[in-house]
C-alpha cells in the first residue's frame, strides 16, 4: 500500500509539471484551481475509477465531470497519461484546431464524459447519468468536482435537493474547496459555511478531508463507495496553487498563464518535492 | 385514439399520447418533467412507466441539464415544462449542455404564444422561437395540429440532436388526418393560389385558412403555408411561393421578432424579395385575457391577416 500511494504521489507530481508547461505553451489558462485538484484527479484516474482509456464510451465505465470546468488542464494531463490521446496534443491546448478546447468538449476530446464550463451545470448533468445507471441497473458510479467558488450558483442547490430524492449513492460529489475565487476569498466573495451542515441539510453522506494527502483521498473515496441510499459529497480542503510556492493561495493565478522564468522556478519545484 | 377533423384540441394532448406510444416502443424514452406534468399531459406517461418518468421539481435549468445526463448515457431525454420557462429559464442549459454537445434531447413545451392566455405575460412564450432559433443545431417546430404534433414528436425521437417543439395549451382545430405528409423541415401546402402567400406556424395555421376564404370571397386567390419547422425552414417551399405570388404575409404567436417572421424574410431577402408584412407582436408584451381577445387586441385575428394581405398586395410590383 505505502508503494502505491507513493507512486500515486509521484504521478500527480508529474501532472502538476505537465499541466503547468501546458498552461505556459498555450500562454493562458487556470493554473491555480488545476494544481489544487490535482491529487484528487490522480486518484480517481489511477485508482477509483473503473475505466478503459482504450475504449472511452465504454458503457458501464465511471464517469468523472469536471464541473469546474477551467480546471481543464489538470484533467487533459491525466486522460493523455492515461493514454486517451497521444502527448502531442498537450501543446495545443485553446489553440485553433485543436482537441483541446479551453473548457472540456465530449465530442472534441477522448474521455470527456461531459461538456463544461459555465459552471453550476456539472451536479445536474451528473444525477442525469447516475439516475439512468440506477434505470439500467448498471454499477458505475459518477464522480463530480466542484469548485468552491462554483458553490455560489443556485442550480447547485436544486442538483443537492435533487439526487437527495432519488437516493443517489453511485453518485459521489468533490468539492475542491481551496478557498478562493477569482475576486477573492471565499469569505469576502460569498461565504460558504457552514458548508458540510448545508451539505448534510440536504440529505448527503458529508465527508470532510486533506485533498492534498493521497491515503486520506482514497479512504474517503472507498467511504462513499460503501455508503448506501444517500449521495456523498467528499468536501476536500485544498490549497489553490497547489506544490508552487509563488502560486499558492494566491488569487491572481486563478487564470494566468506562467512567464518562462516562473515556469522553470515552478519545475524545479516540483522536482524537489519532498515524496 | 382518433381524431375528428376540426375538433379542437390542444396539441399539447397529442405529444402525452405519442410520449406513451414511444414509451411503449422503446425502453431508450425517458421524461423529465417540471411539477407541472397534469399540464403538460406527461401524466400518462408517468402512470404507465412510472420508473422511466422523472419528477425534478420547479427546477427547469436542473431538469434540463439532467436530460442532458441521461442523453449522455444513449437515452432519449423529453423534457417538460412551459415553454417561457424552457427557452428562457433553461436556456443556457438548452445552449451549451443540448445543442454544443449534439445531444438527442427533445424538448416538448407547452403553452407556446399567448395560448396561456389569462395567465398573462409572464407565461406567454412570445420570445421563444427567436431565442431557440439562433442555437446551432436546433431543431425548432410549432405543429398546427395534434395528427401532426403526433407525427413531430414520433419523428423527433427518431432524430439524432437536439429538437425543441412548441405546443399549445388551448384547443386548435383537427386540420389533417393520418394521410398527411409530415416530415420535419417540408412545409405542407394547405391551398394554392396565385394572389398572396400565407405562412404560418402552429395555431395560426388554422386562422390563416380563415383569412384565405375572406380573401377569396374579394376574389383573392391564396396560397396557405403550414410552416411547423421554422429550422431548418425550408426555403424551397418559400421562394416557390415567392415567385408563384409575389408577396408574402407571415402569421405567428410570437413576437415579429426572431421568429417565422425573421426566418422567412432572411430566405427571401438573399433568394428572391418580394412585398411582405409580418403578423405577430409588435414590441410589447400581451397580457391576460381569454385567446381570442388578445389576438384581437394584438393584431394576430383573422381581420388582422386580412388586412396586411390587402396592403402587401398593393405594394406588389
Amino acid at each position: 500500500m505505502k508503494t502505491e500511494i507513493e507512486a500515486l504521489k509521484q504521478k500527480a507530481c508529474q501532472i502538476r509539471r505537465e499541466l503547468l508547461k501546458m498552461i505556459h505553451t498555450a500562454k493562458s489558462g487556470h493554473p491555480g484551481g488545476a494544481l489544487s485538484a490535482a491529487d484528487i484527479v490522480t486518484a480517481l484516474y489511477w485508482q477509483v475509477m473503473r475505466i478503459r482509456p482504450e475504449e472511452p464510451d465504454w458503457p458501464d465505465r465511471d464517469r468523472f465531470i469536471l464541473s469546474k470546468g477551467h480546471a481543464c488542464p489538470v484533467l487533459y494531463t491525466a486522460l493523455c497519461l492515461k493514454g486517451y490521446f497521444d502527448r502531442e496534443h498537450l501543446g495545443r491546448l485553446r489553440r485553433i484546431n485543436s482537441i483541446l478546447q479551453g473548457h472540456p468538449d465530449m465530442r472534441k476530446t477522448p474521455g470527456i464524459d461531459s461538456t463544461t464550463g459555465s459552471l453550476g451545470n456539472g451536479l445536474s448533468i451528473g444525477i442525469g447519468m447516475a439516475l439512468m445507471g440506477k434505470l439500467d441497473k448498471k454499477d458505475y458510479r459518477v464522480y463530480v468536482m466542484l469548485g468552491c467558488g462554483e458553490l455560489d450558483e443556485g442550480m447547485i442547490w436544486e442538483a443537492a435537493m435533487c439526487a437527495n430524492k432519488y437516493k443517489l449513492d453511485n453518485l459521489c460529489a468533490v468539492v475542491d474547496y481551496n478557498q478562493l475565487q477569482l475576486d477573492g476569498t471565499v469569505d469576502e466573495v460569498m461565504p460558504l459555511e457552514p458548508l458540510s451542515d448545508k451539505w448534510q441539510a440536504f440529505g448527503w453522506n458529508v465527508l470532510r478531508i486533506d485533498g492534498h494527502d493521497i491515503k486520506i483521498i482514497l479512504e474517503a473515496f472507498g467511504k462513499a463507495e460503501e455508503t448506501k441510499n444517500a449521495p456523498t459529497v467528499i468536501i476536500a480542503d485544498t490549497i489553490k496553487g497547489k506544490g508552487v510556492s509563488y502560486m499558492e493561495d494566491i488569487c491572481g493565478w486563478h487564470g494566468k498563464a506562467p512567464s518562462d522564468k516562473e515556469l522553470m522556478q515552478a519545475l524545479q519545484e516540483l522536482e524537489e518535492v519532498d515524496l | 385514439m382518433m381524431y375528428q377533423k376540426g375538433e379542437m384540441v390542444p396539441t399539447r394532448n397529442a405529444y402525452g399520447q405519442a410520449l406513451i406510444e414511444l414509451g411503449e416502443q422503446t425502453e431508450d424514452v425517458v421524461v423529465f418533467e417540471a411539477d407541472i406534468s397534469k399540464s403538460t399531459r406527461t401524466d400518462g406517461f408517468a402512470r404507465k412507466f412510472p420508473e422511466r418518468f422523472f419528477n425534478i421539481g420547479v427546477a427547469e435549468q436542473n431538469e434540463m441539464a439532467i436530460a442532458a445526463g441521461a442523453a449522455m448515457c444513449g437515452k432519449i431525454p423529453f423534457v417538460s415544462t412551459y415553454a417561457v420557462f424552457a427557452s428562457m429559464r433553461a436556456c443556457e442549459q438548452i445552449r451549451t449542455f443540448v445543442a454544443y454537445p449534439k445531444l438527442n434531447v427533445n424538448i416538448c413545451p407547452s403553452h407556446g404564444g399567448v395560448t396561456s392566455a389569462n395567465d398573462g405575460a409572464t407565461h406567454q412564450a412570445t420570445e421563444d422561437l427567436g431565442i431557440i432559433r439562433t442555437i446551432p443545431g436546433m431543431t425548432v417546430l410549432m405543429p398546427a395540429d395534434v395528427v401532426t404534433t403526433r407525427m413531430a414528436v414520433h419523428q423527433a425521437a427518431a432524430m439524432d440532436g437536439p429538437v425543441y417543439i412548441r405546443l399549445t395549451r388551448g384547443g386548435v382545430p383537427v386540420l389533417y388526418d393520418e394521410s398527411v405528409d409530415f416530415q420535419i423541415g417540408k412545409a405542407i401546402s394547405l391551398q394554392e393560389g396565385k394572389d398572396i402567400t400565407l405562412i404560418a406556424i402552429g395555431d395560426m395555421v388554422c386562422k390563416a385558412l380563415v383569412a384565405a376564404e375572406e380573401l377569396a370571397k374579394e376574389g383573392l386567390d391564396t396560397t396557405v403555408l403550414d410552416m411547423h419547422t421554422i429550422k431548418p425552414i425550408d426555403e424551397e417551399a418559400i421562394v416557390k411561393a415567392a415567385v408563384q405570388t409575389g408577396s408574402i404575409v407571415t402569421v405567428e404567436d410570437h413576437q415579429i421578432y426572431g421568429g417565422l417572421g425573421s426566418a422567412v424574410a432572411e430566405v427571401l431577402v438573399e433568394k428572391h424579395p418580394v412585398a411582405m408584412e409580418r403578423i405577430g407582436l409588435k414590441n410589447t408584451f400581451a397580457e391576460s385575457g381569454e385567446y381570442e381577445e388578445l389576438l384581437n387586441k394584438y393584431g394576430m385575428d383573422v381581420p388582422s391577416i386580412v388586412q396586411a394581405a390587402k396592403r402587401v398586395i398593393s405594394r406588389k410590383k
